[in-house]
């Protein structure tokens, strides 16, 4: 008989290759843009506005993926927007996962009212629609990287706690965790050594998603206009400001739209995949 | 009579009313198998989680005393119970699988009452771990040590289990169905490694179980529980040869390996249920006012 355990693990290799070594050209390309673009992102030159990519005719030498409107090289841009999307990804995903997870993790594990107090909370953030609730704390705060970042803990730590407090409560209910307290560990510290193990490729895999939702949010604030000031290249902004032109020049609004799936694809993918590395029945 | 384990008119109810547990009194002789058998759902396993201080958050403990060694647990302050029941008593859980931190490796989960309460070196602990598994009869002991939960059988989990219940020579352990949720093969070879590694460590056994069969191989004295009520407390002879309550001795009946096994099984009379019920009732009502 052949081992699909064999196989599962080569698919599952290959996936988290695929969206690994996407994020690390993306990381890369974020901390070398200064070096690696091949024009001034914010250059205008109203001479060279709409120019195609590279293989097509009337295209422009040097302006690889064309430019904008604007006479702005696209390629560029992209590039140079990967900062603030990753940056976003990094810090508003491990915040939010930090949050919501401690919360649900309290909630689920110790229940009582520890849990009817963060259960509430969580009720009531749900009954606000996400993007109408994003915007308005935008508005509240002011736009800025720092407003983007606390509106996205805001408006998402809820995703984490309802799911990891379900974990925490079917893994508490364990025979083991009982095992763990009849060993005379307390309760606070069975929760890190005993429910957290557990619940960790769970963990992971939302803190992935997380990222990729946080880029997202940023690129839906910025195609609103309302993230970071509109001079530095956004992907939302971007694929805002190619919407307006799609008929004419389609290159302005595809290359960040398929550079942003792309990594929001690569970030749940990652997850996915490191999930069943951590998962110890199939690693 | 005062044993080792010693449980004193408990009453066990849940949070938002419901009795759980009636009245119960029960006791374990050192050294001794004392026998819980009742129907499922009678209340067998919130016996042994209520000793264990593992009760579900949504029971309570609303009367009655347990007595560990000759001391009151229901006295100590919290951390201090967890210390004494962790170092002198511990479960054979029923179900292996969920028993263990799947997240875990096996070696530290068998000695991990040795490190924490007793305060060993990992070293000695894992010395102990491997004694352990070679007194249960597992074979190539430094692997599994090594293993995960999930890279072994069942039978090889609940010797795991019992490796470990003995690991800091208690002198109590509660066995809540411990072959319930085995294969029919292994399930002798673990009852018998109980018993042997109960006799072998002269430990008191409170051994719980629906199974009149097993009880009967491996007890000295039982408790039968009906609805979280004890309706009859014996010596195995006693009981087998004059039952008292007549839920006791329809129980005998509907045994198979007491009637002729080829004869269709005796369910419990329903005149007997009634009686049992309308006495659980009278309980509740004597208690209530
Ligand atoms: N977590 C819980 N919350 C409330 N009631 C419970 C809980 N667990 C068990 N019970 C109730 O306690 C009673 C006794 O259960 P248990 O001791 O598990 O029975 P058994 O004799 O089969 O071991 C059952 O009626 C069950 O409904
Ligand atoms: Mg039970």
């Amino acid at each position: 008989m052949r081992d699909l355990r064999g196989d599962v693990k080569r698919t599952l290799g290959l996936r988290l290759w695929l969206s690994g070594g996407w994020l690390t050209i993306l990381a890369l390309a974020a901390l070398c843009a200064p070096l690696l673009a091949p024009k001034d992102p914010l250059m205008q030159d109203l001479f060279l506005g709409r120019m195609p990519p590279f293989w097509m005719d009337g295209a422009e030498p040097g302006y690889l993926l064309g430019t904008d409107s604007l006479g702005r090289d696209v390629l560029s841009r992209i590039l140079y927007g990967a900062r603030l999307a990753l940056i976003v990804a990094l810090v508003a995903g491990t915040l939010t996962c930090f949050v919501g997870a401690t919360l649900g993790l309290i909630a689920g594990y110790y229940r009582g009212w520890p849990d009817r107090i963060i259960s509430r909370f969580v009720d009531i953030w749900m009954a606000f629609p996400p993007v109408l609730f994003a915007i308005l704390l935008i508005a509240v705060m002011g736009t800025g990287l720092l407003s983007i970042i606390i509106a996205i803990v805001i408006i998402d730590w809820t995703r984490f706690a309802r799911v990891i407090r379900a974990e925490a409560m079917t893994q508490g209910a364990m025979d083991y965790v009982a095992s763990a307290q009849v060993s005379g560990q307390t309760r606070f510290s069975t929760m890190l050594t005993e429910i957290l193990p557990n619940v960790l490729p769970t963990i992971v895999v939302l803190l992935t998603l997380e990222m990729g939702i946080a880029v997202i949010v940023e690129a839906i604030l910025s195609f609103v206009n309302l993230s970071i000031s509109t001079d530095s290249p956004t992907w939302g902004g971007m694929i805002s400001e190619g919407r307006t032109s799609v008929h004419q020049a389609w290159w302005v609004l595809v290359f960040p739209l398929i550079t942003l799936f792309l990594t929001v694809l690569s970030f749940s993918q990652l997850g996915e995949g490191l999930k069943d590395r951590f998962d110890p029945v199939l690693r | 009579m005062n044993g080792y384990l010693s449980i004193r008119n408990l009453t066990v109810r849940l949070k938002g009313g419901g009795t759980i547990l009636r009245d119960v009194s029960l006791n374990v002789a050192a050294g001794q198998v004392h026998g819980l058998m009742g129907e499922s759902g009678a209340g067998k396993s919130m016996i042994g989680k209520a000793v264990l201080g593992t009760l579900p958050r949504a029971l309570d403990i609303t009367s009655g005393q347990i007595w560990l060694d000759g001391v009151d647990l229901q006295t100590l302050p919290p951390a201090e119970r967890r210390n004494r029941i962790g170092a002198l008593a511990a479960l054979i859980p029923q179900d292996p699988l969920t028993a263990l931190n799947p997240s875990r490796r096996i070696g530290p989960q068998i000695t991990r009452r040795l490190v924490d309460i007793l305060g060993w070196k990992r070293q000695d602990a894992a010395k102990r771990a491997l004694e352990l598994l070679n007194e249960v009869h597992i074979p190539d002991a430094p692997r599994v040590m090594r293993s995960y939960p999930h890279e072994l059988s069942g039978g090889m989990r609940q010797r795991i289990l019992i490796a470990s219940a003995f690991a800091a020579e208690p002198k109590l352990i509660i066995a809540d169905e411990p072959t319930t949720a085995l294969d029919v093969t292994v399930q002798k070879q673990i009852l018998h490694l109980i018993s042997e590694m109960q006799a072998r460590h002269d430990t008191a056994l409170l051994f719980v179980t629906h199974d009149l069969g097993v009880m009967s191989k491996v007890c000295d004295t039982l408790s039968v529980l009906y609805a979280g009520k004890v309706v009859e407390e014996a010596n195995m002879p006693r009981f087998f040869m004059r039952p008292i309550h007549p839920y006791s001795a329809a129980l005998l009946a509907a045994t198979p390996t007491y009637t002729d096994p080829t004869s269709s099984l005796t369910p419990v009379p329903q005149t007997v249920v009634d009686q049992v019920e309308r006495e659980v009732m009278e309980h509740d009502l004597r208690t209530a006012s």
